[in-house]
């Protein structure tokens, strides 16, 4: 009898040993981590079911005919606006009856005039945008229902919907008075600032995809820089002595670490810039005139852990995406000991940020591919307007009812466009 | 007003006309001009050219200079406290922007504006941390290849046969270090002729890998066909030593004046039983000027560098082998060990094949039929010039570096003159 009793208890014991021998084998060879933001693990999530589009047809002067006039929308970081609106039109949530659907989308292209260089200006879109919603309200009677609460709009513009590239002047003008109840799609974040409202969707930049997938590199490759960036550390042609590009951050890096063999750090444009970022083991994506960048996305797809130097950013789909566990943070008071940041963060953690990025519905999640693919950046805008449903009464309006004061704003935006 | 006239200057940024009037700020309109705007606009003029002159806009310095002393803290900036006992400031700059009209409820840790650069006063790197930045490389490399190296990794049995002369600590310190850095597990194998020494094992003992240090009775001779004798008798032996020991592994034959690149232990790890890799060859040509004319010097010199190894057809099997050619070395090559002249590899050398290790074991469960009993091979007094004297049949040596179109490793024999003197350590 106790022998029985000792043999099971043996038993017992190496039943438990394989069990956590079987674990551990599983953590080390185990390439890659689930993603679960505040809002749970919802990257994977289908919005097809889940919620309705309706697309309004707007005359082609505010869309076609303005991309024709200037295909290099197409390319630029902004052309979001673009290609969610081709997504849309094909899609399976779009809907062709407005009574069923739950979001109205109006497709207008609000960063499509270029300077030569190919800058947006943003002097006329809020005449356009302004242009479009009295068109939509006066031909359809859904944006009255509830004065746009139940409408988005894509802005991608650097401050998005304050329709401005300088931000004391992004500041003053604030979102446009029209778009107050509507949900904004935009890049911009920045917690506390005028120009994110509450309730926006914040996106990544358009990146190629298609680019980027063609500088891959052998993934057994060594990862042999510590840090990586490439890009302007002094706006010579507008800041020349610095201090206002950046907040002054980017020239603190220089100024600090120039001379650091750690930080693989110029203003040099290499052809080989994305087979190094892959080659990396942080990459640093500090602001520029606004907070946000194609860096971040760029990081996330070539597995670089992005060193994020931005006071109080609102980083692409905050809700789904846990960006604390996958970047690293740094104040920008901080830079000078950015260094000692880096260099003091456990293996360890660095190894568990490196397997999050390399889970592919992160890597898709950044990204808007063309045809577009199940988990990519267009979905998880769907998945983010989904999870806004279903909408609080309060959202409709009774008949005649008016919030939205029609004549506010600079006098310059009540022309005609 | 001053500070409308700065942000103006913005607009250059993305209309690039000069002074533009920008659609949203109002024009000076062309009506009643008051002596204030006259006045402002002959100064300004007065400014424009002085920034010509000088070749940067200095209006900026004017005013950094005037307003740099009012409103040093907004309760929205940072204090100094936190940072000064740290840093040292820069451009020690306030804010200078208007208050915000549509200010929101909650405080903004953010403020618009100019700020400083923030430089700490020692900025270069600290030894420390370097070391730290280097453990985590390092550590992240480790996962790198447990994740997409090479999965079992086989030790590495590296045989070098070697003897005391000058440039013995030369060459043995490049192959010691070069194998140091290999990732896998290795046994080293050093052969010496003349018998073992204490020069050498001392030198041996700094790399801190499992050496297994054995010598032969004869010294290594003057001549260079002696040589490549020799050595390949004391490869044979360190092959004894492996067949009685039961090493496992891969059999790697590296000449201790040879160079070899980490890819090549890599790629060696995907060898099933013998494998054959490209030997890059660097004859090179020095101090025979005199004797060679200078139309044939040229001819060799635009040669690009000899290569050794497997030939493959287009469906990347063996067809046959590259092999050095020495026709326009003839006669003159080197004879004797120190001479100047140039000194020429064999046809094929051995140092561009590896084995299994199992090949050449007395009894193994799976050995091939195909290999030669390495005794019987070994007692027969004619040279082995390469390990394909072990096999029956040379056609299943495995061409491995994609084939043999990339170069793993160079050839290259450099001795000083016999008659050197060298410090005995």
């Amino acid at each position: 009898m106790k022998d029985f009793r000792w043999a099971f208890v043996k038993l017992f014991y190496f039943a438990f040993l394989l069990r956590i021998g079987g674990a551990v084998e599983l953590g080390r060879g185990q390439q890659t981590e689930r993603i679960s933001g505040s809002a749970g693990d919802v990257l994977e999530d289908d919005p097809v079911g889940r919620l309705k589009v309706f697309v309004y047809e707007l005359p082609s002067k505010y869309n076609k005919k303005i991309l024709q006039k200037d295909p290099r929308c197409l390319t630029h970081m902004f052309a979001a606006e673009i290609y969610m609106h081709r997504f849309l039109l094909a899609s399976p949530v779009r809907t062709l009856n407005p009574e069923e659907a739950d979001w109205f989308y109006t497709p207008v292209y609000t960063t499509c005039d270029l300077t030569p260089n190919g800058l947006p200006l943003p002097f006329k879109s809020p005449r356009m945008m302004r242009s479009a919603i009295q068109l939509i309200s006066s031909n359809w009677p859904y944006w009255n229902r509830t004065e746009g609460a139940d409408h988005f709009f894509i802005v991608p513009h650097d401050f998005g919907a304050c329709f401005h590239y300088l931000e004391e002047k992004a500041i003053e003008r604030g979102i446009l008075t029209l778009l107050q109840r509507a949900t904004l799609v935009q890049t911009f974040g920045q917690r506390n600032h005028v120009c994110l409202k509450d309730g926006s969707i914040t996106i990544p930049p358009f990146a190629p995809p298609q680019k980027m997938q063609a500088h891959l590199i052998p993934p057994d490759t060594p990862r042999s820089i510590f840090v990586y960036f490439r890009g302007l550390f002094y706006d010579v042609g507008n800041d020349p002595e610095g201090g206002y590009y950046a907040r002054g951050a980017r020239a603190a890096v220089w100024e600090n670490f120039k001379n650091n063999p750690l930080f693989d750090i110029s203003t040099e444009h290499p052809t080989t810039y994305y087979e190094d970022m892959q080659r990396a083991i942080f990459c640093l994506c500090p602001l520029g005139w606004a907070p946000w960048s194609p860096r971040l996305v760029e990081a996330v797809i070539f597995g670089c852990i992005p060193v994020i130097i931005a006071d109080d950013i609102v980083l692409p789909f905050a809700d789904a995406i846990p960006w604390e566990e996958i970047g690293v943070f740094v104040d920008e008071n901080n830079v000078p000991s950015l260094d000692t940041i880096l260099t003091s963060i456990p293996p360890e953690v660095i190894l568990r940020k490196q397997r999050l990025l390399a889970n592919p519905s992160m890597k898709q999640a950044m990204l808007f591919p063309q045809p577009a693919q199940p988990g990519d950046a267009f979905h998880q805008i769907l998945n983010g307007l989904a999870r806004k449903l279903p909408y609080e009464i309060s959202i409709s309006l009774k008949a005649g009812e008016k919030i939205l004061n029609w004549t506010a704003g600079p006098v310059g935006d009540l022309k005609p466009w | 007003m001053k500070l409308s006239a700065l942000q103006q200057g913005y607009i250059n940024r993305r209309t690039n006309s000069f002074r533009g009037a920008s659609p949203l700020d109002a024009s000076v309109d062309g009506g009643a001009k008051s002596p204030a705007a006259v006045f402002w606009l002959v100064f300004h003029g007065l400014c424009c050219l002085i920034s010509l002159v000088l070749g940067f806009r200095f209006s900026r310095l004017v005013f950094f200079l005037l307003f740099s002393t009012n409103l040093y803290s907004t309760s929205q900036l940072r204090t100094a406290t936190d940072l000064s006992d740290v840093l040292t400031l820069h451009n020690k700059v306030s804010s200078s922007s208007p208050p915000i009209p549509q200010s929101p409820p909650n405080l903004t840790r953010v403020v618009v504006g100019r700020h400083g650069i923030l430089i700490r006063p020692w900025p270069h790197p600290d030894p420390a941390e370097v070391m730290k930045a280097h453990r985590i490389i390092e550590r992240v490399q480790r996962e790198q290849r447990l994740q997409y190296g090479v999965k079992n990794p086989r030790t590495i049995i590296v045989i070098t046969p070697t003897y005391v002369r000058t440039f013995q600590t030369l060459h043995l310190t490049g192959v010691m270090h070069s194998l140091m850095n290999v990732p896998y597990d290795l046994v080293w194998i050093v052969v010496e002729a003349g018998g073992t020494t204490n020069d050498t094992a001392s030198l041996l003992a700094k790399s801190g890998l499992h050496v297994i240090h054995i010598g032969i009775e004869e010294k290594m001779p003057i001549s260079w066909e002696d040589r490549h004798g020799i050595e390949a008798r004391m490869r044979l032996q360190a092959l004894r030593v492996v067949r009685e020991e039961k090493l496992d592994g891969i059999v790697v034959f590296a000449d201790d004046s040879n160079m070899h690149s980490m890819e090549l232990f890599d790629e060696i790890q995907k060898v099933k039983w013998i494998g054959a890799v490209s030997v890059g060859i660097l004859a090179h040509l020095s101090d025979s000027d005199e004797e060679l004319s200078v139309v044939q010097k040229e001819d060799v010199g635009n040669l690009p560098m000899p290569v050794q190894g497997p030939a493959c057809n287009s469906s990347d099997k063996l067809v046959g082998w590259h092999t050095f050619n020495s026709l326009p070395y003839q006669g003159k090559s080197a004879n004797y060990i120190g001479d100047r002249a140039v000194v020429l590899p064999r046809k094929l050398e051995w140092a561009g094949f590896v084995l299994n290790s199992r090949l050449v074991w007395k009894e193994a469960e799976v050995k091939p039929e195909w290999v030669k009993n390495l005794d019987i091979v070994a007692g027969e007094e004619e040279d082995i010039k390469t390990p394909l004297s072990l096999l029956k049949d040379p056609s299943v040596v495995e061409p491995l570096g994609s084939c043999g179109r990339r170069v793993l490793l160079w050839w290259l024999r450099v001795e000083a003159r016999a008659d050197s003197k060298f410090p005995a350590r």
